[in-house]
Formats: structure tokens, sequence, C-alpha cells
């Protein structure tokens, strides 16, 4: 067995230390070591987003990462997006657009439609569906995902927003 | 899924990488995006004793322009060549090619170096380096050589690169000015290989063609260069009966092996049809 190794990064503003093997994938360190159950493992072979986590500005899936790769890195999961009880545009947009049934996919998509957002605050629906493309839902058929997008886009840029759903709608969500 | 153990190395220049592989030989590999390599280290298909991780080298980033050519360094990730201004205006095919390489995460990480030096044949870029005439750089203990894409690929996983060596830039003959070019893939679903896909730069003398290329992938134990099916265009007007031609031609050299994408009747037939419409968008894109 190789020797274990400490790797310090940042996650979700703070800063951990971890006694990782060097075959150790990064989804097992944040999920096993450090308690950050968000990413979650789906198809384990970097196939469907679920595990998908920010590193240092890019959206990368946590499943084909090691974690000996993270020296240094600043990591962002799902975990780190509601600050002071208030939730993040992404996460109140699948909330009032039903961009979730399971929610198993959800963290990984909120975490990748974040970064697409960083890149690109005003993508078109057909942008959102291509860069979105590397996360599968087996529940939604996508559509209310793609308007939870387009709602914590427009949220973000400052306009008003309100669900499509007629009931949501109603209550004032 | 968990690899065997390895022991893992980071360094931070070309030097020390050439060095560690010198080292460990037979029991190293290299490191680029790792989303061929780790999967099948997880598989266990793969059970290298020392990883040597290329993440870690400033020396292997970076896209300029010198003399004509596209000088890319082998780590540069297939978005950053997406989002790159300057290969969008010298070489558009090239991100033509990154857009249609598997899924958004996946580019994040993927390098155009991992690409071509896995050697599989169903990978995107060796066909369209192919096509475009580029260049390799491999530095060993030794120094630096130069080697063509055509001479570059010799089998399914096996390449020129010698033990010991890396790759470490890409250079790509900017094409002359008025060319067109397309990359044309057949894939099932996001995130899969190309069923085929045909890599194609053609240029114009009036009407007539003045310079063809065409590069397959997936259709055989390597990218397959179709050399009768472009010059079958030279000097000739493309009309539907030269685009016939030059893709029954190409059909023709095409050894697909049969697995879940397809047989292999259905394989060459559709890479007839990628490299007719691949001819008729780059066609369109041509500039007199």
């Amino acid at each position: 067995m190789a020797k274990k190794t400490q790797v310090s990064f940042r996650i979700n503003g703070s800063a951990v230390d971890v006694l990782v093997e060097p075959r150790e994938l990064l989804i097992h360190t944040l999920r096993e070591k450090l308690a950050v159950t968000g990413p979650h493992i789906g198809c384990d072979t970097s196939h469907c987003g679920a595990c998908t986590v920010d590193l240092d500005g890019v959206s990368v899936k946590s499943c084909t990462m090691l974690t000996v790769q993270c020296e240094a890195s600043e990591i962002l999961t799902i975990e780190g997006f509601a600050k002071g009880g208030q939730l993040h545009p992404l996460q109140e947009g699948f909330a009032a657009e039903h961009g979730l049934q399971c929610g198993f996919c959800t963290p990984g998509m909120i975490t990748r439609a974040y970064r697409m957002l960083q890149e690109n605050p005003s993508p078109t629906e057909e942008e959102i569906r291509y860069w979105m493309s590397g996360n599968i839902c087996r529940c939604t058929g996508y559509q209310n995902i793609v308007k939870a997008i387009q709602y914590a886009a427009a949220k973000m840029r400052g306009e008003e927003v309100q669900s499509s759903h007629p009931l949501m709608a109603e209550a004032g969500v | 899924m968990i690899p065997r153990p390895f022991d893992y190395h980071a360094p931070s220049s070309i030097a020390g990488a050439v060095a560690l592989l010198g080292q460990y030989g037979d029991d190293a590999k290299l490191l680029a995006g790792g989303h061929s390599l780790l999967p099948m280290m997880k598989l266990r298909f793969a059970g290298p004793g020392h990883l040597i991780d290329l993440n870690k080298i400033p020396d292997l980033k970076g896209i300029a322009l010198a003399g004509g050519e596209l000088r890319i360094g082998a780590m540069t990730t297939e978005n950053e060549i997406i989002f790159s201004k300057l290969i969008a205006e010298q070489v558009p095919l090239l991100v033509e090619t990154a857009r249609q390489i598997s899924d958004p995460q996946v580019r994040y990480r993927g390098t155009i170096g991992g690409d071509i030096a896995h050697g599989d044949p169903g990978n995107d870029h060796p066909a369209v380096m192919l096509a475009l005439g580029a260049l390799f750089v491999l530095t060993g203990a030794g120094g630096q050589r130069t080697v063509p894409a055509a001479e570059f690929f010799l089998d399914t996983y096996a390449t020129a690169l010698e033990p010991g060596e890396v790759l470490t830039e890409i250079r790509i003959p900017v094409p002359a000015p008025g060319s067109g070019s397309c990359y044309a893939k057949l894939k099932r679903k996001t995130g899969d290989f190309a069923t085929a896909a045909a890599a194609v730069v053609i240029r114009l003398d009036g009407a007539a063609c003045a310079a063809a290329s065409i590069a397959l992938t997936n259709v055989g134990p390597t990218a397959l260069l179709a050399s009768d099916a472009a010059a079958s265009l030279l000097g000739k007007r493309i009309d539907d009966a030269a685009i016939a031609e030059a893709a029954r031609l190409a059909m023709a050299i095409c050894q697909p092996a049969a697995d879940l994408r397809g047989d292999e009747d259905y394989k060459i037939a559709m890479t007839g049809q990628m490299v007719e419409r691949a001819l008729r968008i780059a066609l369109g894109r041509c500039r007199a």
C-alpha cells in the first residue's frame, strides 16, 4: 500500500487537511472523510454528473479526480451555496420551478449551473441544454431544470422573478 | 471502484516529468486530464505503479501564434480551446471539434495532448490533426523531436512516442486564407465516442478544388487519413458527383469494429454520410 499523503485545500471557505492514499478519489474524501455528502455517487464512471463540484473555477466530476490532485485548491459544493439562512438564487429557482423530483442529481445540477452562469450570465435555452449536458436527471425530463436555471439567471442579473408554476405564483413564490 | 495503489508524482517542469518517466519506465503512466486513464485504473484495466501528473507544469499550457503555426501546449483543455478567440479566428475547425467532445465537465479536464497521445481511434483530435497536417513536439531525455500527425498514430493505443518521451506541444499550420473546414460527428448521445466522424479541410481556386484533406474517426485501428478520397477532389468542381465519389473512396478504407454503436456495414455507411456532410459544410465555408 502506498504511503498516505497530507493534502490541504479549502472547501466551502474552510481550510481542511486530509490524510489520503494517492488512489483515493475526491468524491470519497468529500463524503467519507469530510462528511460533505451533497455531491452524490451516481454512476462512478464520469457520465452522470451527480458528483460535480466546483474546483478552482471549473466544474469537475469528483469521481474522476484524485484527492492528491487538489493540493491548495478551492472547492465549492452545494453545502456552500446558502448564505445566512438565505437560499442561493439557483436553490430558490429549483424549488420555485420544480426543477427536481427525487433530488439525487440536484446538488450536481446546481453546482454545474453555478459555473455556467459565472461564464455566461444570460444563456439561451439552447446554451443551457448544451452546457448542462454533463448532468443527467432521470426524473424531470429537463424542462423544469432549464426553467429553474433561467429563473436563477434572471434573479442573479437583478431582474424580477416569478415561478412559472401557477400555484407557486399564486402563493407568491 | 477504486484503483490499485500507486505512488503519485506532480513534477513542476517538463524536465522533471521526463526524469520521472526515465526513472520508473514501464511502471509509470502520465496523467493528463485523467478522463481515459482514471476510469481504466478504476476498472483495473490499468494499474501503473507510478502516476506522473502533468497538471502542475505551466510550460505545457498556452495557445500562441508563431510563424504561421498555432502552437498549443499539450495540457490545454478542451474548454480552453472552445473559449479561445485566437483559435476561433485561426483554426475554427479545432473549436468545432472540441465542442463535440464528451460533456462540459470532461472538457474542463480533458486535454488536447491527452486525447492525441492516448492513441484511441475513438478520440476526436487525431483525425482532425491528420486533416490539418499538424506536427507534434515530443520531448525526451535527449531533447525534442517533431513528428507529423501522419506518422504518429501506429495502431490502437500505439503511437510514435518512445518510452521516456512526453507529447509537449501541438503545432498546427494555419490553413490558407479562404479555406473551409468541418468536423462532422455522428454520436448516439452526449458523451459518447463517434459512431463515425469525418474531418475535412478544403480550399478552392475559382470553382475548382485546389487543396483537400479528409480524415476519419473510429472506423479503423487508428484515425485514418483518406488520401485517395481527398485526391479525387483536386482540380474538380466539388459537385454532388465529386462528393459521392470522395465518400465512396473514404468508405473503401474503413475497417471498423462492430460494437454497440453498430455493425461494420452501418459504420461504413455512416462514414460516407459524415464525409458528404463535412464536405458540403466545408464548401459553404470556403471564401474565394
